[in-house]
């Protein structure tokens, strides 16, 4: 994918501005007289639209400008925004989604989106003055604003005098006055005047400077405002503009943007006419909306500085992280080297190079991080089809969006997570019936929360449904030959068993879940990421998922230990303690390899062993303790050397078939050491224990 | 060392007593032998790791391949760090020579293809032969060497073994 190609530009752009447009529908469904909303919500449609035309995407521009239209009527108050519209307006986003996606494909379904749209905003439309008074009210002018002059949108050809400066800049940024004009004429006839007035005396004038104005007539019918905003889209934060009638009234809206309030509120004739409000509604609203529009253009003004960020394409994120992790390596040498020497001079400054890069690391691993809700964004609209198409009501919360997490791990975050709530609100939510029946509010509740703990993130999916059905799991697990009818398992056991491939306990497949599929995606796709997955159940209250994740992929704590001359490490964060081997304790394993960790008992491995070491070990052997998920196994190691920060490197592909290695790091002396593979050696543990236990049953 | 070129510019490496030429474009730099990392239960062929300016590079031993002796390292070792394809993909990856010599070019027409029978070695591995100065230049099949076994990891594969470390 080329970065700089235009189109594909807008689609990300675009891509964003649909999550924007999303987001703002669905919060729009919470709180339907929110101006705020219902603005951004438009100003990213208007986007859509000017710069879908700007790249060809002619259909997109269209369609938009259809959606658009009927949308406008919500802002400017003459319908509101209820769960029909949102909904339609959702499939309305996703056409303009394929229409982004497949440029050239054909897309049907377009305009029966547009006809429904528009049948439920001319239905939804404000029946009298007490719904339209709010939106007045959002306006910046001082008061609800009537002028008694005739209606903009009166029959009939009407002249609009439009005059306008464009920024100093413009022509140095190539726009062409000229092209502007021209499209100026395609709204209606006009007649153009220059306006000289600004040029400046000859021995002053910039000639990449514009000083030019133009005054323009325009014969339409119709209040060309929103006509003559296209025109302008991509100069008007820094233009002049001013549009009014012809005939002698005050300007409808002088838009200029460094103070367009005060501007709106010139335009604003008098307060007299305010008695007669409430009985003419529809003029009030109509002057209200170039304010209120005055006021998104300054708002998004305002936005403006905080939002600056740059778009960089991923792959050189990661050069520099692996840069970052040279420069980190090359830096525990150095240390290693000042540590042993006496010079003093050296020493200082290995320990400022130490400082550095260490603020050097954390900044570029904070590069990487994004915050959670950049996800969490789509499972409100899953969860919101979901309710649709189970007929449950369901309430969803999401806390912790500003979690931050690296990119991968949260792109590959996603789809376990649609998996998890699909099934807190298919299986876990029982229907509305059954819920007050058991006491219950008829609406479900899903939460989706993030939080910090240690180095790791905790996302956890949480409903207040049934539980989990310990007798049906098991059952199912029976039927399906993952446990054996005898089979002791404790409810932790149980519960895990969802994971296992091929598991459902859905009694009917639907559309959404049942399939068997899923859960066992889900625990793949995060052991791949070293997170774990956790469950807890209370019957008839509810469940809880939590996923753990690292906070990175690129750089973990690690335990350095040794095995016969080779120096190994261990991720630390899998590490849950280190004991001794005790002595003679082969002697009375008879053949068993198990440890007795304050009663429980503890399969161990001897690394020697799996890495086909020979020789013997050292004579006091140590065990690390190390688990992934439920798992636990002691692995036998020769010596623990300590902590590290470990830059992890992939394997190539000659190395990355031996399965006990994730990875590998280098150390401060500049050899290389393996990372063992903490949830492939708990695997392979566990089968040991089967294979055991089987043995001795 | 394709047809129509006239020269095959190379590196020279002794491996064994055998002179073996590799592609010169494809050499990124020759290392003096740094600490090998050995890797638990990879192939003897690609038995090792080592850093290469803070990158993980494998390291692979070509003698294996030809069964050759292996004996311990000398003063004359060194590790040429070379671009490979392995599968398709490229990727960086050392090579163990007991000598590296020169930077040569060899004559495209003296390249011959090597003789199916009477060589010391598979011949499958060995793209050609070509002369100079009278002797013979093994030019090794390097895509051929570096093919991982149908993805499979280990002691499965050819015809090596594990050596004795």
């Amino acid at each position: 994918m080329n970065i700089s190609d235009p189109t594909e530009t807008f689609r990300q752009e675009a891509r964003e501005l649909l999550d924007q447009l999303e987001a703002g529908l669905l919060d729009l469904e919470q709180d339907p007289s929110n101006d705020d909303l219902i603005n951004s919500t438009f100003r990213a449609l208007h986007t859509i639209k000017g710069s879908g035309a700007m790249f060809g995407f002619t259909a997109v521009a269209e369609f938009v400008h259809e959606f658009e239209t009927a949308f406008d009527r919500v802002r400017k108050g003459q319908s509101k925004a209820n769960t029909a519209l949102i909904g339609v307006a959702l499939d309305a986003k996703d056409h303009i989604h394929l229409l982004i996606e497949n440029p050239d494909a054909p897309i049907d379904g377009g305009t029966e989106i547009l006809v429904q749209l528009r049948a439920i905003v001319d239905g939804a439309a404000v029946d009298g003055h007490g719904e339209a008074a709010p939106a007045v009210v959002a306006a910046p002018a001082p008061a609800p604003v009537v002028v008694e002059a005739p209606k903009p949108a009166d029959s009939g050809a009407k002249r609009w005098r439009l005059t306008f400066y464009l920024p100093s800049d413009a022509l140095i940024y190539g726009t062409n006055p000229e092209l502007l004009i021209k499209e100026l004429a395609g709204i209606g006839p006009i007649s153009v005047l220059a306006l000289s007035d600004r040029i400046p005396d000859l021995d002053i004038i910039d000639p990449e400077v514009s000083y030019l104005g133009w005054q323009v007539d325009i014969e339409v019918a119709d209040d060309p405002t929103a006509a003559i905003d296209d025109v302008f889209l991509f100069l008007r934060d820094n233009m002049e503009l001013t549009l009014a009638p012809l005939g002698g009234e005050a300007a409808v809206a002088v838009i200029e943007a460094p103070a367009p309030v005060v501007d709106v509120a010139v335009a604003a004739p008098s307060d007299d006419a305010m008695p007669e409000a409430p009985f003419v509604p529809e003029p009030v609203v109509a002057k209200a909306a170039p304010a209120k529009k005055a006021k998104a253009a300054e708002k998004a003004e305002a936005d403006k500085p905080a939002a600056t960020s740059l778009r960089v394409p991923a792959e050189r994120l990661d050069e520099l992280m692996d840069r970052v992790g040279e420069l980190v390596i090359a830096q525990a040498r150095l240390s290693q080297i000042a540590n042993s020497s006496s010079d003093t001079a050296l020493k200082t400054i290995a320990e400022e190079l130490e400082r550095l890069s260490s603020g050097l690391r954390d900044t570029t691993m904070g590069i990487r991080m994004v915050p959670i809700g950049t996800i969490f964004s789509r499972f409100r609209r899953l969860v919101h089809d979901l309710s649709g198409e189970l007929g449950k009501q369901i309430e969803f919360i999401t806390t912790g969006e500003e979690t931050e997490l690296d990119k991968t791990v949260i792109e590959r975050l996603a789809d376990p997570l649609v998996h998890l709530i699909r099934n807190s609100v298919d299986h876990g939510l029982e229907s509305a019936e059954k819920r007050i029946a058991a006491g219950k509010d008829p609406k479900g509740t899903v939460r989706l929360s993030a939080v910090y703990s240690g180095a790791e993130v905790a996302i956890s999916v949480i409903d207040d449904g049934a539980g989990l059905n310990h007798e049906r799991i098991r059952a199912k697990a029976e039927e399906n030959g993952l446990i054996s009818a005898d089979a002791k398992l404790t409810d932790q056991e149980l519960n895990h068993l969802i994971f296992a491939p091929g598991f459902s306990t859905a009694k009917e497949v639907t559309a959404l879940s049942g399939r068997g599929v899923g859960m066992d995606v889900v625990k793949r796709t995060i052991d791949g990421l070293r997170g774990t997955i956790d469950v807890t159940t209370t019957p008839g209250k509810g469940s809880v998922f939590t996923l753990r994740l690292p906070l990175t992929l690129a750089i973990i704590d690690g335990m350095l230990i040794r095995v016969g001359d080779g120096r190994y490490t261990i991720p630390l964060a899998a590490v849950e303690e280190c004991v001794e081997l005790p002595a003679g304790v082969e002697a009375n394993a008879k053949g068993r390899n198990f440890l007795d960790i304050r009663g429980s008992l503890v399969p161990y491995l001897r690394l020697r062993e799996v890495f086909g070491l020979k020789g013997q070990g050292d004579e006091h052997e140590k065990v690390v303790i190390v688990s992934s998920g439920e798992g636990r196994v002691g692995l036998v190691v020769d010596q623990i050397i300590g902590n590290n920060q470990t830059v992890i490197k992939q394997l190539s592909k000659l190395h990355s078939g031996i399965k006990s290695f994730s990875g590998a790091t280098i150390l401060g002396d500049g050899t290389v050491a393996l990372i063992l593979d903490t949830a492939h050696l708990v695997a392979s543990g566990q089968s040991y224990v089967e294979r055991n236990l089987g043995r001795a049953a | 060392m394709s047809e129509n070129q006239e020269y095959m510019t190379a590196l020279t490496i002794r491996l064994e007593d055998e002179l073996f030429a590799v592609e010169a474009s494809r050499v990124r730099e020759i290392l003096d032998l740094v600490p090998i990392t050995e890797v638990p239960s990879a192939r003897a062929f690609v038995g090792g790791l080592i850093n290469v300016r803070g990158r993980v590079v494998p390291l692979a031993d070509l003698r294996v391949m030809f069964g050759m002796e292996r004996p311990e390292p000398d003063e004359d070792t060194r590790i040429v760090v070379m671009e490979v394809d392995i599968d398709g993909e490229p990727t960086i990856a050392g090579i163990l020579a007991d000598k590296v010599h020169d930077v040569t070019d060899i004559e495209s027409a003296s390249i011959e293809e090597a003789p199916k029978v009477g060589m010391r070695w598979r011949p499958e591995f060995v793209k050609g032969i070509g002369k100079r100065n009278g002797g013979f230049i093994i030019i090794p099949d390097m895509e051929r060497i570096f093919e991982t076994p149908g993805g499979r990891s280990t002691s499965v594969a050819a015809p090596e073994e594990r050596a004795a470390s």
